[in-house]
């Protein structure tokens, strides 16, 4: 195992990662830029670094001013964490230039699967369904038209490079896909530096369900059961939960079944190693990859709870070597956990609201863990994602999980910003949610303001 | 006249009208950038665009003025 590991990331993440390595005998640096030099991660890792100022290209998206800091601190490894640096192969392949091992996947997966277009071929020539949609990135608006009638209306138009709901957009007929494509284009060259766009068929009323993804260095893979995370805004995870509503009380068990096994197909596929995440959208008995993601998922905890594989914990040994001892049959799923993201934005139009939190108070209770980014007296600033902390809750059964979830979040305070509590709130006790009947527009049509 | 404020605290990314313009009601004035979202700000009223109080990658607070249209 390493002496001294280095968590190039910031907030709830970088000290979730930092309490796991610690409780492993494991010696932390985190990185820190201008605008966080007073949060609590900075404080609770042994060694802290500047890497530079506010903006995240200038400090958490800098592989120079990370491996610096590495290099300084005699860090032998690099815990990317998620966002930022975490899937980005040129930073892993840097790394491993430089003597640090990166903890994700080998570089050569990353590269595979970086390039959605690329990834879907891969997948499929695996045997896992894709959604339908152009054979890769369009060379320009007219083949994306062409394309468009093949797929059928409406489509979802898709940066190739792109992640976390950026440079997306549906179009509903050929007018709309001509503004969305140069939309796309120009926003996928602004936020990556690659103007590359592609078609899918869009969903009217998906489910997103995800499949956790486990494998060490010698070729040993599993995978950790499903998460659902349909309840989204802005094509961004709001509400996560595990196991699936979708598959409550053995129902679609040969579609469950058969999610397993595509995903444990796709990540080998790409030569998977460490932690990921295969995800897909479900509707109507069948289900489509869309993606898998390269590194630790934001709502890794509902799976750590209900599965008790500790996934951060894995992720560190099997990055310094070890064989994951963990097999196929021993992942169980007990209980149920779902996972609040508290995003600093308005809880009714979703807009960001950054600023000092003046006061705050903390839920606690059975099964109430609450892994955040702030404390009282901490600012949110504008520079970085919205999400300030997450409320994780877990039970015995999903009802349960549900009546905790309502009282943690009705005692969680946080004032001097807005925050969307108030809509989880909404959202716990809407009774299409209690039912389970989710779809990736739930909030478009639901758990709205009285 | 109207004075077209910030909705939300963040950064200036785009200004996309010039002093001299004509806009109608709805236009979108200038995109901001908060917390990796863009926002745009629309003209509250047509009009032809007076003064621009921003710039492109500058901050600004909810409430500041950043577009001034007259008639």
């Amino acid at each position: 195992m390493f002496d001294k590991i280095l968590i190039a990331n910031r907030g709830e993440i970088s000290r979730r990662i930092s309490a796991v390595a610690r409780r492993m005998g494991v010696r932390t640096v985190a990185v820190y830029s201008d605008a966080d030099a007073e949060l609590p991660f900075v404080r609770e890792a042994d060694e802290a670094v500047r890497i530079g100022p506010a903006a995240a290209k200038d400090s958490y998206l800098l592989p120079e001013a990370i491996l610096a800091a590495a290099k300084a601190t005699g860090a032998q490894a690099v815990h990317p964490g998620y966002g930022f640096l975490s899937e980005n192969g040129e930073f892993a392949q840097a790394c491993a230039d430089a003597g640090v091992v990166f903890i994700g996947p080998p570089p050569a997966a990353m590269a595979r699967m970086k390039d959605k277009s690329e990834a879907r071929k891969i997948v499929s020539a695996a045997g896992v369904p894709i959604v339908p949609g152009s054979a890769g990135v369009l060379p320009d608006v007219a083949a994306a038209l062409i394309e468009a009638e093949r797929i059928g209306y409406p489509v979802l138009c898709k940066a190739a490079s792109g992640g976390g709901g950026i440079g997306m957009a549906v179009a509903k007929d050929a007018a709309e896909l001509e503004k969305v494509y140069r939309q796309c284009t120009d926003r996928a060259k602004a936020a990556f530096g690659k103007e590359g766009v592609y078609l899918e068929r869009y969903f009217t009323n998906p489910r997103h369900i995800e499949v956790q993804i486990l494998g060490d260095g010698f070729g040993h893979l599993i995978h950790g059961l499903e998460r659902e995370c349909s309840i989204q805004r802005r094509h961004q995870k709001v509400v996560e939960e595990a196991p699936a509503p979708l598959f409550a009380e053995g129902a679609h068990a040969e579609v469950r079944a058969r999610m397993f096994q595509a995903a444990v197909s796709a990540a080998k596929a790409f030569g998977y190693a460490n932690a990921g995440t295969v995800e897909f959208l479900y509707q109507d008995g069948e289900f489509f990859f869309i993606e898998m993601n390269a590194r630790l998922q934001v709502e890794h905890p509902i799976t750590e709870l209900t599965t008790g594989l500790d996934l951060v914990g894995w992720q560190l040994r099997i990055a310094a070597g070890e064989a994951l001892t963990v097999q196929q049959d021993e992942v169980q799923r007990r209980g149920a956990a779902i996972e609040f993201r508290i995003y600093a934005e308005d809880p009714v139009r979703f807009f960001p609201s950054p600023g000092k939190i003046t006061r705050m108070v903390v839920p606690e209770g059975e099964g109430v863990r609450l892994d955040a980014g702030y404390l009282e007296g901490s600012t949110v600033t504008p520079y970085y994602d919205p999400m300030i902390a997450k409320l994780i809750v877990s039970g015995a059964n999903r009802a349960e999980v549900i009546a905790r979830a309502d009282r943690a979040l009705s005692s969680y305070v946080i004032e001097g910003i807005k925050t969307n509590i108030p809509l989880h709130l909404r959202i716990v006790r809407d009774p299409v949610f209690q039912a389970g009947a989710l779809d990736t527009h739930f909030l478009e049509h639901h758990a709205k303001p009285a | 006249m109207a004075d077209v404020a910030a909705h939300i605290t963040g950064t200036v990314w785009k200004i996309e009208v010039k002093v001299g313009q004509t806009v109608a009601e709805g236009d979108t004035l200038v995109i901001l950038e908060s917390m990796k979202m863009e926002m745009p700000v629309e003209a509250t009223e047509g009009g032809v665009v007076k003064e621009i109080r921003c710039a492109e990658a500058q901050a600004v607070n909810e409430g500041d003025v950043l577009v001034v249209l007259g008639s």
